[in-house]
């Protein structure tokens, strides 16, 4: 178990092992999302309230869940890459980066869209997940930002993973306070408190698209940090062995 | 200075150092001090200008223009924190000092509020009379505002460690301290609104003093972890 | 005393490899001069001794431990004398030299001599700044002097001094090094000293 961590933390045997794992993600990740999209906007019935509008759900309950997983994972292996000093580590926070702000993106655009019907404006303030999204991005946007203005990849890694986790600090405070806010107007708010109540029908494609979502992140993850073990190592004998193969050492 | 043997500085005379010196400094600039609390003036005095003169308008508002101006003060005097340190080469000295490096970002951090998050209070009460906010909202205001600057100075150090002698960085560091700064905006603006409208306020000045405890924590410990990667 | 060692130092800047599986030993009284030219990495090796930097592989021992475990320890055992002299340029002297003796030992009650000595006695109350590179030099050599600290670390420290000024910096040298202390310098001077030395030449 050990030595196949150990494995996994080399840059070769991460690059050939990701390439073999990237299909069966990919391919799991296309059968839910096509359940569940299918399912969702053709055997779900109407919402009582909302009649069809409620169906963005589908993509936009998945989009938040995964915005906040994508922010878990560039923050701990940030904090891994930092302590323990894993070159790895870091790549996969980098590569974590750009995918959580696209979901978070994605996340906002759904969420404004679906809030259209039932506030009459593109945008509500009083929604505390919505206003909690947005910071997340810009969280996303610092975070990115940083990197780019350091030119050393080392220290920009490093500089970057301290913010990760003083930024994983905050994100519950963020949301918290958020709330708060929100509360001192009822606002009105996109998904009500009773999760529950969905009934299976409508759940079960929710299910399947969060974790079609889920294996999708897994996947691009995967593709991006091989690019970034790529770019990081561009200059060592592995990788110039699989660029000029017929170079001999 | 005294003649008898040297003996090893403690920890509280490396903090009292580190402030009494900058304090020091503040005083043979005093735009240090100055330029922040004109700063927080004059922004206070935009909206009135942009937004209109209505009495009720600005009485409702003013708290949050209060503390966004507060909020871009504070953030105006962060950059130079350890700029002039890491050019003169005396922040490299003190990454080398015997002194655990947690307790002197602690003291810049302390010293930063006092040379621009305190005046910023003093001065809030005429601000907060120029929007006639009632003054039974001044005792709040300036308990919320006091905790707030305290904790933005502790969260601004460590966004200041981190964009240290990078070009541009004064730009990034505003981008990178305001979304974690949201938390203390959120609650000392509504707490403030919620003492002019009479109401109970202690939810929100628990929150903020629970929040400046948190950064007086942890904060020096990851400004010193940024000052000692963006030195090497 | 305590003895500066270093094991297996390999540092990598970018695409180059400063230096690889460097090693030495140094034991109170001795110099260890880091030589090379222009652009080799002195600085850099001098500055992972400090523990500025973080070696990519090879450990830096005081007294037989880990550098990185006794940080505040080895740090209470050397002084730093780098490019920039370290002192606030709106600050006199005499405060600047005061402020250190609030973060490390400083023996202040021989001050005077030394500040004489040195040759910057009477510049104790105007504004750093307004001395030249030469004087705030010399000052930089009082911090030195003044430091209760065996390790002595200086990076070029001939630099912006006359021909006096450099004579005086192998004399405090000398004396400190009988004295029973140590010294690291990365320096492309050749000089002249009576001490046990050793040599560590970058590409």
């Amino acid at each position: 178990m050990w030595t196949f961590l150990h494995k996994l933390s080399s840059p070769p045997h991460f690059y050939d092992l990701a390439a073999k794992m990237i299909p069966w993600f990919a391919a799991g990740s296309l059968l839910l999302i096509a359940y569940g999209t299918v399912a969702g906007l053709f055997f779900a019935p109407p919402d009582y309230q909302q009649k069809d509008a409620f169906r963005i759900i589908y993509v936009h309950v998945p989009a938040a869940y995964l915005s906040m997983m994508a922010y878990v994972v560039m923050a701990v292996s940030a904090g891994i890459g930092l302590i323990w000093r894993m070159k790895l580590a870091h790549a996969v926070a980098a590569g974590a980066a750009p995918l959580g702000a696209w979901f978070t993106f994605l996340a906002l655009v759904t969420g404004s869209i679906w809030g259209r019907p039932m506030w009459g404006t593109w945008w509500e303030w009083g929604d505390p997940r919505l206003t909690s999204e947005l910071i997340l991005l810009f969280l996303y946007f610092g975070y990115m930002a940083l990197r780019a203005a350091i030119d050393d990849t080392t220290r920009a890694d490093r500089a970057s993973a301290v913010l990760a986790l003083v930024g994983a600090v905050n994100v519950p405070i963020i949301h918290f306070s958020v709330e708060w806010w929100s509360s001192l107007h009822q606002g009105p708010t996109l998904i009500r408190a009773g999760g529950p109540a969905i009934e299976p029908v409508m759940l079960w494609p929710l299910l399947a698209m969060i974790l079609g979502f889920m294996l999708l992140f897994v996947a691009l993850l995967l593709g991006r940090v091989r690019t970034e073990v790529l770019f990081r190592e561009r200059r060592s004998r592995w990788v110039r062995k699989l660029v000029y193969p017929e170079e001999t050492a | 200075m005294s003649d008898r043997d040297p003996k090893f500085p403690g920890l509280l005379d490396g903090v009292v150092s580190v402030i009494r010196r900058d304090l020091h400094l503040a005083w043979r600039r005093p735009g240090d001090v100055l330029n922040p609390l004109f700063f927080f003036a004059i922004v206070s005095t935009l909206f009135p200008l942009a937004v209109g003169p209505d009495a009720e308008q600005l009485a409702r508002n003013g708290p949050g223009i209060l503390w966004v101006a507060a909020l871009l003060a504070a953030l105006l005097s962060l950059n130079s924190l350890f700029l002039n340190d890491y050019e003169d080469g005396t922040l490299e000295q003190l990454l080398l000092s015997p002194q655990p490096l947690p307790l002197l970002a602690l003291a810049k951090a302390i010293a930063h509020w006092l040379v621009s998050g305190l005046p910023l209070v003093l001065v809030s009460p005429l601000v907060a009379m120029s929007f006639q906010m009632p003054a039974r909202s001044t005792a709040v205001m300036m308990l919320t505002l006091t905790l707030g600057t305290v904790s933005l100075s502790l969260l601004g150090s460590i966004g200041a460690g981190l964009t240290v002698g990078l070009n541009r960085g004064n730009a990034l560091l505003s981008l990178l301290v305001l979304p974690l700064a949201m938390p203390v905006l959120i609650f000392g603006a509504r707490t403030v609104s919620l003492a002019a409208a009479g109401e109970v306020t202690s939810a929100g000045v628990y929150f903020l003093g629970a929040y400046c405890m948190l950064a007086l924590t942890l904060a020096p410990f990851a400004t010193a972890a940024a000052l000692r990667i963006s030195n090497e | 005393m305590a003895e500066l060692s270093g094991q297996g130092l390999t540092l990598i800047r970018g695409d180059r490899c400063l230096f690889e599986d460097l090693e030495f030993a140094l034991k109170s009284g001795e110099l260890l001069t880091v030589e090379g030219p222009n652009g080799s990495g002195k600085t850099t090796m001098l500055r992972a001794i400090a523990g500025l930097i973080d070696p990519d592989e090879g450990v830096v021992r005081w007294d037989n431990t880990n550098v990185k475990r006794i940080r505040q320890v080895f740090h209470a055992g050397l002084v730093w004398m780098a490019h920039r002299p370290g002192f606030k340029g709106d600050l006199t002297l005499i405060e600047n030299l005061r402020f250190e003796s609030g973060l490390r030992t400083m023996t202040m009650s021989s001050a005077e001599h030394h500040l004489m000595r040195l040759g910057v006695a009477t510049l104790t109350d105007i504004p750093f700044r307004a001395l030249s590179a030469g004087q705030q030099r010399r000052v930089a050599l009082a911090r030195l002097v003044l430091a209760d600290a065996p390790l002595w670390l200086m990076d070029e420290p001939f630099t912006n001094l006359d021909a006096a000024g450099q004579d005086l910096v192998i004399e405090l040298l000398q004396e400190h090094l009988r004295k029973g202390g140590m010294c690291v310098m990365a320096t492309h001077q050749q000089f002249e000293l009576d001490a046990p030395a050793h040599r560590i030449r970058l590409q």
